[in-house]
């Protein structure tokens, strides 16, 4: 009796899906399986996927802007690990599979593992290709260190560690098309000096012709990237790591890492050894089937279909849906016909865009082509029978959303053919977007159809930002930005709202900062509530936007800003930074990192008689003190007899300094006096985010002066480089180099008019590490050092009232500017406590 | 009576609080009113609104916070609380919404359950 109940309730939980098991845990297995589950696959199902990256599903293409340091690695995941548990797909993360037995239905891995299956999808992609180059592998068979691919997570993060190792400084990228731009351009951002080594006659050659080639190069270079097209990089040179490269016919050019973009190659390797048709790649059907094996699929990279091999994120979307369509029993009648690409240049300031054939083929084919190689413009269309067969666009990326779409749907175009390449009354854009197809996908790196784009307007979803936080489309290359903004716009009918964010300085005023700056000026608004009820929509008030618009209002009008105390942050309410159990911390001025025993006997006092739980040297030079109530600050201040360091504020922070020329055998120029003197100079002033500046005393650079929103160093022969937009916090950049001058006052003036401009200049929270290359290094030496805009005395002026206004916070320490400003706003037990060290 | 608290005729609930410049325009004040801690606001158009003080996300102060005429903004992590309802508009847990409005006499008045 016993065994048959057990049994019985066995059998009860025995599930009676069939298995479907999936091979690659890339971009296009797991839209299949995405797709599959979109047809209800899940309840026909059990599903297992196997991927050799240690990940869940991540968008590949987002690894140019992880190189670039635009996008974090945390972002660019499409499946997080909770999608694969709700839908009850079993992921083996880092497992490889190495065959598979098509008679038993079995897939083994390389974890010991035969997983059955009833329904195989492969979707292995492909890897690097790495042509072969003397040097390049260590006996023991693995890559020289420095050389690297660039596919995956791993090679992505591992190129970014090693490009900011202090020592290494310049790159060589092999192969110079999508990949290899995009990597070059990259490594930049870490202040890697890259060249290029192409074996092609001129770039991106897959592309384009040797025309809007010869252009490309000029804009390339133009980004201090030095390019070597028709050569070939025959060796790595280097014992234990990576010197340079050997090339040939040219002399050989020395560096520190190589990053090898040459293609890729499908991962056959898996069908080859099971014993599946394989040509360049895994051969498929229309309906992705691998031929004569009735359970097996192929999708993505790996495949061949009708002779062709993508290395596009496009066309695995369709073949995603149409495998999908199979495997579900959906639509028996699903067929793939293969995929028209279009590919798009993810570098900053070089726009280019293209698709199709580069130039004409037969005699009947048109030919419209514009070229201004001066301004990096490059326009070439191919048209037959009155339709687009191939496009090629650079500089200028206007017309790119319509084209793409004409060449995509195959749209008939306007009789006067200049219209393709320039404004002059081409289709209206209402029309195009009403025409395209619902199933049309709008965008390609993502896979967002205008039917999904609409049917979230349609739920509710009304500004351009919150249909592509929903969608992702537009979030890939962002090419197709202004198509989305356009079906957006179409299906809200008008109603679309514009983004509150995306513009305006602060969320509930809806002006940009400049526009907002001469409202402020002209309406002469002085106070954060005259701002809103002069321009906020309804004079309503907005809480988010409170903090942002009084740091403007205080840089704009100094000590004519009417200060009202709601306005503010509590940080700045109280001149502490508050702590996660509600207490707060104190950071009293230290300038340059200097102290004396006399104020360190008085931090102690303080720090014994109030108790303080914690005191911490910080990493700007200074000392902490942890832990205190609100209402003891006053009395901490008092005792403490200091000015505040604005360790809280978006505003001025420290100056870090190095011991410098009067005690370091090696110093060139006093750092420390100067640093002092420009922390005295500018503290406290407030900012779109926080400024901490360094000064060192020689290029050892002991105050990190080259990670700083300004960072000077002493040089040799008496003169100093100022550097801005540098940063190694939660992101990492090297400055630029802003000047070298001969004095430290010139130092202090360059710093100041710096300061001023990204003041009047940034977005609110936009630290300099972003504004600086937004705005671009050589815009501003142009205004700031060569004065190009005739603004610097101005710059000057408003940086003086600023500091000429200065007063040191704590000083309300005896006169509380509101009742309770001190009050305690918790009683603390309630809240979690700092555990006392 | 005051506008905003239930006038059932029955003092039950009704806690004075004091003085209302003890809050500056358009900032909050902790009070523990009968052993709840209750942080009360005066918004820039002189009307009140009372929430309970302690954030339900991790403990922050909301008497510390930032308002405008519909929210306040917890200064810990930046959640949001209407401050008619209590309801977080950042998708926390509530905070409880309770009558406040000044007397006759300039005194903040506050009604517990
Ligand atoms: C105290 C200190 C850590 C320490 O014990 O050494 C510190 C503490 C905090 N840092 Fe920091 N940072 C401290 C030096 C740094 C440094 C190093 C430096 O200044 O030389 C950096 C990297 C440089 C930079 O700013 O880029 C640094 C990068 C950050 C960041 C990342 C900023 C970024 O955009 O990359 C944040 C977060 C933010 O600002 O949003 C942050 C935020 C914070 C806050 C204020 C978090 C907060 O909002 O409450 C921490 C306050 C703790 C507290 O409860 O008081 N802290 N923080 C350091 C104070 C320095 C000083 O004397 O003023
Ligand atoms: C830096 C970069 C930028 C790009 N930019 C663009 C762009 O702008 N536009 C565009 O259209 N395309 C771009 N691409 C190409 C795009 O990423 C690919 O077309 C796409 O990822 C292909 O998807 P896939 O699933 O076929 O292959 P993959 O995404 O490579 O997925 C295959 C997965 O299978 C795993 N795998 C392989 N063999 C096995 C095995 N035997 N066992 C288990 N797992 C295995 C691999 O580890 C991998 O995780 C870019 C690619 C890179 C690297
Ligand atoms: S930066 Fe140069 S001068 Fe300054 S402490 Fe370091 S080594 Fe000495
Ligand atoms: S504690 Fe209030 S938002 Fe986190």
């Amino acid at each position: 009796m016993t065994t048959l109940a057990s049994r019985a309730a066995r059998t009860k939980t025995v599930d009676t899906r069939r298995r479907l098991v999936v091979i690659g845990n890339g971009m296009a297995g797991a839209r299949a399986v995405e797709e599959i589950l979109a047809r209800g696959g899940g309840v026909q199902y059990r599903i297992t996927m196997f991927g050799d990256e240690p990940y869940g599903n991540y968008n590949r293409i987002m690894l140019s802007h992880v190189l670039s340091g635009e996008e974090d690695t945390g972002n660019i995941f499409l499946n997080s690990l909770d999608w694969y548990r709700e839908n009850e797909i079993t992921l083996h993360a880092g497992v490889r599979v190495d065959r598979i037995d098509r008679f038993a239905k079995l897939v083994f891995s390389d974890d010991g593992r035969a997983t059955p299956y009833d329904v195989l999808v492969i979707a292995t992609g492909s890897r690097s290709h790495l042509p072969p180059m003397d040097g390049m592998y260590t006996p023991g068979g693995r890559l020289l260190p420095g050389v690297f691919a660039f596919r995956t997570i791993d090679d992505t993060r591992n190129m970014v560690a090693y490009a900011q190792q202090d020592h290494h400084h310049r790159a060589v990228v092999v192969g110079g098309g999508l990949l290899g731009l995009e990597a070059a351009r990259g490594l930049q951002s870490h202040g890697i000096d890259v060249d290029v080594v192409h074996s092609g006659g001129h770039l991106m050659n897959a592309q384009m012709g040797p025309e809007g080639g010869a252009v490309l190069r000029r804009s390339v270079e133009a980004l201090g990237i030095r390019v070597h097209t028709g050569s070939r990089t025959t060796a790595v040179l280097g014992a234990d790591k990576v010197t340079g490269v050997r090339l040939r016919d040219r002399p050989n050019i020395e560096c520190d890492m190589v990053v090898v973009a040459a293609g890729i190659r499908p991962n056959v390797e898996v069908a080859v050894t099971s014993g599946l048709p394989v040509e360049r790649a895994i051969v498929v059907d229309d309906h992705m089937r691998v031929p004569d094996e009735e359970e097996i699929y192929a999708v993505g990279e790996c495949v061949q279909h009708r002779g062709e091999v993508y290395g596009l994120v496009a066309p695995l979307w369709e073949q995603a849906a149409v495998l999908a369509d199979h495997v579900t029993g959906a639509n028996p009648k699903a067929a793939y016909l293969g995929t028209r690409a279009a590919t798009k240049l993810k570098v900053a300031g070089v726009d280019v865009a293209s698709m199709g054939l580069q130039g004409p083929e037969r005699e009947t084919d048109e030919h419209v082509v514009f070229s201004e190689p001066s301004r990096g413009v490059f326009k070439s269309i191919v048209i037959r029978d009155g339709k687009i067969v191939g496009a090629t666009l650079l500089g200028d990326s206007r017309k790119v959303a319509y084209l793409t779409q004409a060449f995509d749907r195959g749209l008939p175009l306007p009789e006067e053919r200049v219209s393709l390449l320039f404004d002059v009354g081409g289709p209206g854009e209402e029309a195009g977007v009403a025409e395209l197809d619902g199933a049309a996908q709008v965008c390609n790196c993502n896979g967002v159809s205008k039917q999904t784009l609409v049917e979230t307007v349609k739920g509710g979803c009304s500004t351009l930002a919150g249909v592509m936080d929903a969608t992702r489309a537009g979030k890939g290359c962002g090419s197709c930005k202004l198509l989305v903004r356009q079906v957006v716009e179409w299906a809200a009918d008008g109603a679309v709202e514009e983004d509150p964010a995306a513009n305006y300085y602060v969320p509930g005023v809806p002006l940009d900062k400049a526009d907002l700056m001469a409202a402020i000026r002209e309406q002469g608004l002085r106070s954060v509530s005259a701002v809103f009820a002069a321009l906020a929509p309804g004079g309503a008030e907005d809480a988010r936007s409170k903090m942002g618009l009084a740091s403007l209002l205080k840089m704009m009008w100094a000590a004519e800003y009417i200060d009202e105390r709601d306005a503010r942050f509590v940080n700045d309410r109280v001149h502490a930074n508050i702590q996660r159990d509600g207490t707060f911390s104190v950071v009293p001025q230290m300038k340059g990192g200097v102290t004396s025993p006399e104020q360190l006997r008085r931090i102690a006092d303080v720090a014994d008689k109030y108790r303080i739980p914690m005191v911490k040297l910080t990493g700007g030079q200074r000392i902490d003190l942890l832990g205190i109530p609100k209402e003891d600050l006053p009395k901490v201040w008092a005792d403490l007899g200091m000015p505040s360091g604005y360790a809280y504020g978006k505003s001025f922070r420290t100056v870090k300094t190095c011991v410098g020329q009067e005690f370091c055998r090696f110093g060139t120029g006093d750092s420390t006096k100067l640093g002092v003197e420009i922390e005295s100079r500018f503290q406290g002033i407030e900012s779109p985010a926080k400024l901490k500046l360094a000064v060192s005393g020689c290029p050892r650079n002991c105050a990190e002066s080259l990670v700083k929103d300004v960072g000077v160093v002493a040089v040799e022969g008496g003169r100093w480089e100022i550097y801005v937009g540098g940063a190694a916090g939660a992101h990492i950049r090297k400055g630029d180099l802003l000047a070298t001058v001969d004095d430290p006052e010139t130092v202090k003036l360059l710093t100041g008019r710096f300061m001023q401009y990204y003041r009047e200049r940034a977005n609110w929270l936009e630290r300099t590490y972003a504004f600086v290359p937004r705005v671009g290094i050589e815009h501003l030496r142009s205004v700031i050092v060569e004065d190009s805009e005739g603004i610097g005395p101005e710059l000057d002026a408003a940086m003086q009232r600023s500091v000429d206004s200065y007063v040191d916070p704590w000083t309300e320490r005896d006169d509380p500017f509101t009742p309770g400003q001190f009050r305690t706003a918790l009683p603390l037990e309630v809240l979690p406590q700092v555990p006392v060290r | 009576m005051m506008a905003g608290l239930s006038n059932a005729g029955q003092d039950a609930g009704l806690h004075v609080l004091g003085p209302l410049e003890q809050i500056p325009v358009g900032e909050g004040r902790a009070f523990g009113v009968a052993g709840e801690q209750v942080a009360v606001f005066r918004l820039r158009d002189g009307s009140l609104r009372a929430v309970s003080a302690v954030c339900p996300h991790k403990g922050g102060p909301i008497a510390d916070g930032t308002i405008d005429r519909s929210v306040v903004m917890c200064p810990l992590h930046q959640h949001s609380f209407e401050l008619e309802t209590g309801c977080s508009t950042t998708g926390a847990g509530p905070l409880r919404s309770y009558p406040v409005a000044a007397d006759a006499a300039g005194n903040i008045v506050l009604q517990l359950p």
